[in-house]
């Protein structure tokens, strides 16, 4: 029986990992991920959690130790955000490459300067090739939901890749809604004790992170490139096992009219809600818009999004960040890159807003529909990037 | 020099290039040396403090007390260091 508490997204994350039955947390705290760590130090000091809780001095300590807990075969949780997860670039690939299916939450939030604790995906972007899946979460229940879910695709066998969920900082991080909680019994059924695929052991010792040469690197990450393929299938079946226990149905992607639409928007995290219900307004005034909203960041969900966008016409892509320099934002460099070597002809627009924490409104989100639909009425895109919200 | 050594297909390589028996040789670091260590077998009094300190290890126990492994020994001079009686000397080669 699954009951419904009012939490934050933070403590919706944490109360996540409790259930989760994590047995190392090393975590430091940085604002808006914070509540996560203090959250789930409470459950510690209650005596709640069985988990060894390491107090580090830094991120980069962080993730080292959330490395080295992860090889002796514990279950491991962490959580950053922004200058954190800047902190930990380098221990990130380590965690990938050395296959420590590691869960952390990161409260995404702008990178200084000047310092600023919004949201932005600057701080995630900045860490995308690092072989971590990546998971963005539309509200506090997404992040709870994902959270569990994380650690056993995580974990699976043909998988053995750390995972980040990420959830907007403030929108989803400190807004309060209604989460319909598991049991623990239930989520102990969904994801029993890890099962160790290797592991450090006095008994068996075996060397682990040896200096590779140009005959074996290669090899190596060509293993991580394998896993990243695999990570679709095994998501599909541990949604559908999550489904079966919770109700709630999630996918690698989410669209919203898509099927039928002229216009779509594509976006990650907290905004794809509101570009859901100005879809649901703009349609009812019979324009044809449709919003696709990617769960799954890394993998690249390609096949999940050239199947969604067959019908469009247009497509806006909203980046919560800047690649300085670059033709595009992140998300809009993948889908254009996609596009290209599918040789799919659908016209591309990119807007980039709600840097810093900027609110990404329902008027400025009806604007990009508007847009949208002006391009596909003129059968060419006028502005493909532009700098919405800003002042100029 | 690649060519020479057939290595494995990628999915034959243990994941994550893990070395699962201990002190596996995948690589001969002997040639890395310039000093390699000598020992005087007359002064050797077979204390083992070489064969402890080595970090490789390339410093083998035998029957009647250690031997080098020079395919293996970098040449680092720890031993020649802490021997007590200091009946390790480095030498080029």
């Amino acid at each position: 029986m699954s009951k419904i508490v009012g939490l934050n997204g933070d403590e919706a994350v944490a109360y996540a990992a409790k259930q989760c039955d994590v047995d190392v947390v090393a975590a430091y705290p940085i604002t808006p991920q914070t509540i996560i760590v203090e959250k789930f130090n409470e459950f510690v000091a209650n005596g709640e959690v069985n988990t060894e809780f390491v107090c580090v001095e830094s991120e980069h300590s962080a993730m080292s130790a959330s490395v080295g807990a992860s090889l002796t075969g514990a279950r491991v949780f962490t959580a950053t955000a922004s200058q954190g997860l800047a902190l930990m670039h380098e221990i990130l690939y380590i965690g990938s490459s050395m296959r420590c299916p590691i869960v952390m939450g990161v409260a995404n939030r702008a990178l200084s300067a000047p310092i600023n604790i919004y949201a932005d995906h600057s701080d995630m972007m900045g860490s995308r090739d690092c072989g971590w899946i990546q998971i963005y979460t539309e509200d506090a229940q997404e992040a709870y939901d994902w959270t569990i879910q994380a650690f056993k695709i995580a974990e699976n066998k043909d998988i053995l890749l750390p995972a980040t969920v990420n959830l907007d900082g403030f929108m989803i991080s400190h807004s309060t809604q209604d989460i319909n909680m598991l049991d623990d019994e239930e989520v102990r059924k969904f994801l029993p004790p890890k099962k160790l695929e290797y592991m450090l052991d006095p008994e068996n010792p075996i060397t682990v992170g040896a200096g590779n040469n140009p005959e074996f690197y290669f090899e190596l990450k060509m293993q991580q490139v394998d896993a990243m393929n695999k990570v679709p299938e095994v998501m599909r079946k541990v949604n559908n096992e999550f489904a079966s226990v919770s109700g709630r149905k999630y996918d690698i992607i989410e669209t919203y009219g898509i099927e039928n639409a002229d216009v779509g928007v594509m976006a990650l995290g907290s905004c794809t809600g509101t570009a859901i219900t100005v879809a649901e307004k703009l349609r009812n005034e019979e324009k044809k818009v449709g919003v696709i909203k990617p769960w799954l960041y890394r993998p690249f969900p390609s096949k999940e999004i050239i199947s969604s966008i067959k019908n469009l016409d247009v497509l806006a892509v909203i980046d919560r960040c800047v690649s300085f320099g670059a033709p595009y934002g992140p998300l809009c460099s993948d889908v254009m890159s996609l596009l290209q070597s599918m040789d799919i002809d659908l016209k591309v627009f990119n807007i980039i807003t709600g840097l810093g924490g900027r609110d990404i409104t329902p008027t400025l989100l009806e604007e990009i529909f508007i847009e949208g639909l002006d391009y596909q009425k003129k059968g060419k895109i006028k502005d493909p990037v532009r700098y919405l919200g800003v002042r100029m | 020099m690649m060519s020479e050594i057939k290595f494995p297909n990628y999915k034959d390589v243990p994941l994550a290039g893990n070395i699962y028996k201990p002190g596996d040789p995948q690589y001969k670091t002997g040639d890395w040396r310039v000093y390699k260590p000598v020992i005087d077998y007359e002064k050797c009094t077979k204390c083992l403090l070489c064969w402890i300190i080595c970090p490789e290890p390339s410093i083998d126990r035998t029957k009647d007390g250690v031997e080098i492994n020079y395919d293996q020994c970098k040449g680092c001079g720890l031993c020649a260091a802490e021997c007590p009686v200091k009946c390790i000397k480095m030498v080029e080669g």
